[in-house]
């Protein structure tokens, strides 16, 4: 998909966030943030196209550096909003 | 279907994934599905582009860098205190926006110019912006460096310096389509004056605006995996980035409004020199109030409703445990104990909400400004633990660094108990009235110890 598809795409999807997150309960805000932290972990597949097209060392190491970063973004993201929410009991 | 078609159908599970996990946090009780699903979307994403990608090279090395990255992380996830959780989201932000801003740089020369040039540019520098901003913020709450304003000389200059160099060396990136000897130096340049406007930018935001800070680099990185969805045609990417930026951006606004303040003013009051100034110093000989543990005690027993405002001292002094345990105490005895939360109490908005879960106080107990302010007139005794902004009536009046924060209304309950250090006055620096009403009393101490006596009292009564 290129142009102006993907900017249709782009704008959907801010409506989207917008409508989804004002419904989060200010209780919730902390896990918010470090939950959609872990998405945009996601950047790992664009770390992963860039590294596996790579066509010279540089090229290879700056890219496993970046699937390096993204993997501890990703990863840590999700575990540490699970230990977060984890946490989060009614009363028993 | 070809097998590009299954890719993108993948893709687009991957994207409803992320969209059901940030509707799951809408409550506490399908929070944690939510999220559960959403690591599921990531891990579809991960598999697709793995297997499904033609020509793709060098996956043994690509697999061992996220073995590498899964065991850097998972320890630092499982092990951090939550008190230390607004410096690691800070940390995770950081790396995420580093990640995307070697994307971007590597496909620069890739692009072919045009409009997927320009969105490459963007990625480097927001993404570096964002990674070094973040690096600054988790020394910042680490107390690695000063949690105070630093205002450099000449401030105002370098920040706009290295922020409009940076776009002027995209620009010159850009008029040579990307391409040719000598514009990975450019870009190189582009770099490094975007890691100096990232850090010049969160330096002189002071400890108790760095919340905001966390939230808008959020949206940052969120932007600048956008953008990098652009630049290699990637849907998954696009939406992911978007819904980030879309999040971090309304909880930026919302947490500017908690703080009564322009979000500008929260960014770059220092270096105007103003918000963070402070007003009139606290007037150390008026008299206040003090009493012993036993005395709190016994106003607790005789009360019949009690509401604990809780703040980062809380925290700090790892107190929310005998807290709660103080509650239960009450409540057995037919003491009703709710906790009135403001929303920027802590170091992250929602922050004390973490902390109170984390000592299994049940979250039908915590409730927020809007809904605990009414019932203040009512209450006999109110507990302000490690908090003073959020409850200081200078707020109402204009002309203080705090006017206009909506604050937590404790001055109309019957009684009102501070446990406090000292007399020092809160972040903001300035002197709280309400230390001086007659309907308040002060325990002085560590705010642990003192609700340990408070309880051991109560228990001997």
């Amino acid at each position: 998909m290129t142009g102006i598809g993907l900017l249709t795409v782009f704008v959907l999807a801010v409506f989207i966030g917008f409508e989804v997150v004002s419904k989060v309960s200010t209780t919730l805000h902390t896990p918010l943030m470090s939950g959609a932290n872990a998405i945009h972990g996601v950047i790992l597949v664009g770390a992963i196209l860039v590294t596996g097209f790579a066509t010279n060392g540089l090229e290879i190491a700056l890219g496993l550096a970046a699937v390096v970063l993204a993997t501890i973004n990703m990863v840590g993201g999700f575990v540490v909003t699970d230990r977060m929410l984890e946490m989060f009991k009614a009363r028993r | 279907m070809t097998k590009q078609n299954w890719v993108d159908l993948a893709y687009l599970l991957s994207a409803v994934c992320f969209i059901l996990a940030l509707k799951g946090l809408s409550s506490p009780k399908s929070a944690r599905r939510g999220n559960l699903i959403g690591a599921a979307g990531a891990a579809i994403a991960v598999v697709t582009v793995l297997v499904g990608t033609e020509g793709l090279a060098h996956i043994p090395l690509i697999l061992g860098a996220v073995v590498v990255g899964t065991v850097i992380a998972v320890p630092v996830a499982r092990q951090v205190p939550m008190t230390g959780m607004p410096q690691l989201v800070a940390l995770f932000n950081g790396v995420g926006g580093g990640a995307a801003a070697i994307v971007a740089l590597l496909e620069i020369p890739r692009t072919g110019g045009g409009f997927a040039l320009i969105a490459s540019l963007f990625t480097v520098v927001v993404g570096s912006v964002s990674f070094s901003g973040s690096v600054v913020t988790f020394l910042k709450l680490q107390e690695l460096i000063t949690t105070r304003p630093i205002v450099l000389p000449g401030h105002p200059i370098w920040f706009a310096g290295s922020l409009a160099g940076s776009v002027g060396f995209s620009i010159a990136v850009f008029a040579r389509g990307g391409v040719g000897a000598g514009t990975p130096l450019l870009a190189v340049v582009v770099v490094v004056l975007a890691l100096a406007a990232g850090v010049l930018f969160v330096l002189p935001v002071g400890g108790a605006d760095v919340p905001i800070v966390i939230s808008l680099l959020n949206a940052f990185t969120g932007l600048s995996v956008a953008a990098s969805g652009y630049v290699l045609g990637n849907v998954l990417l696009l939406v992911a980035g978007t819904l980030v930026g879309a999040s971090g951006t309304l909880l930026t606004r919302l947490m500017a409004q908690a703080m009564g303040r322009p979000l500008t003013s929260t960014l770059f009051g220092a270096l105007r020199g103003g918000s963070t100034a402070g007003g009139a110093g606290p007037s150390l000989d008026r008299p206040v109030r003090s009493a012993s543990p036993d005395d709190v005690a016994i106003l607790l027993n005789y009360a019949s409703k009690v509401i604990v405002v809780p703040g980062y001292g809380l925290a700090v002094a790892q107190a929310q445990h005998v807290v709660r345990e103080l509650a239960d105490v009450l409540a057995a005895r037919g003491v009703e104990v709710i906790y009135g939360i403001h929303p920027v109490a802590g170091r992250m908005p929602g922050h004390m909400n973490v902390l109170l879960a984390e000592a299994n106080v049940p979250y039908d107990q915590l409730k927020e400004m809007d809904e605990v302010n009414p019932q203040f007139a009512t209450t006999d005794v109110v507990l302000v633990i490690g908090a003073n902004d959020v409850v200081n009536p200078a707020a109402r009046q204009p002309g203080t660094p705090i006017s206009g924060m909506p604050i937590l209304d404790v001055d109309q309950a019957q009684n009102v108990v501070f446990l406090k250090r000292s007399m020092r006055p809160g972040f903001a620096g300035i002197d709280n009235e309400l230390l001086y009403q007659p309907n308040t009393t002060l325990l002085f101490g560590d705010a642990k110890e003192s609700v340990t006596k408070v309880v051991n009292a109560l228990k001997a009564l």
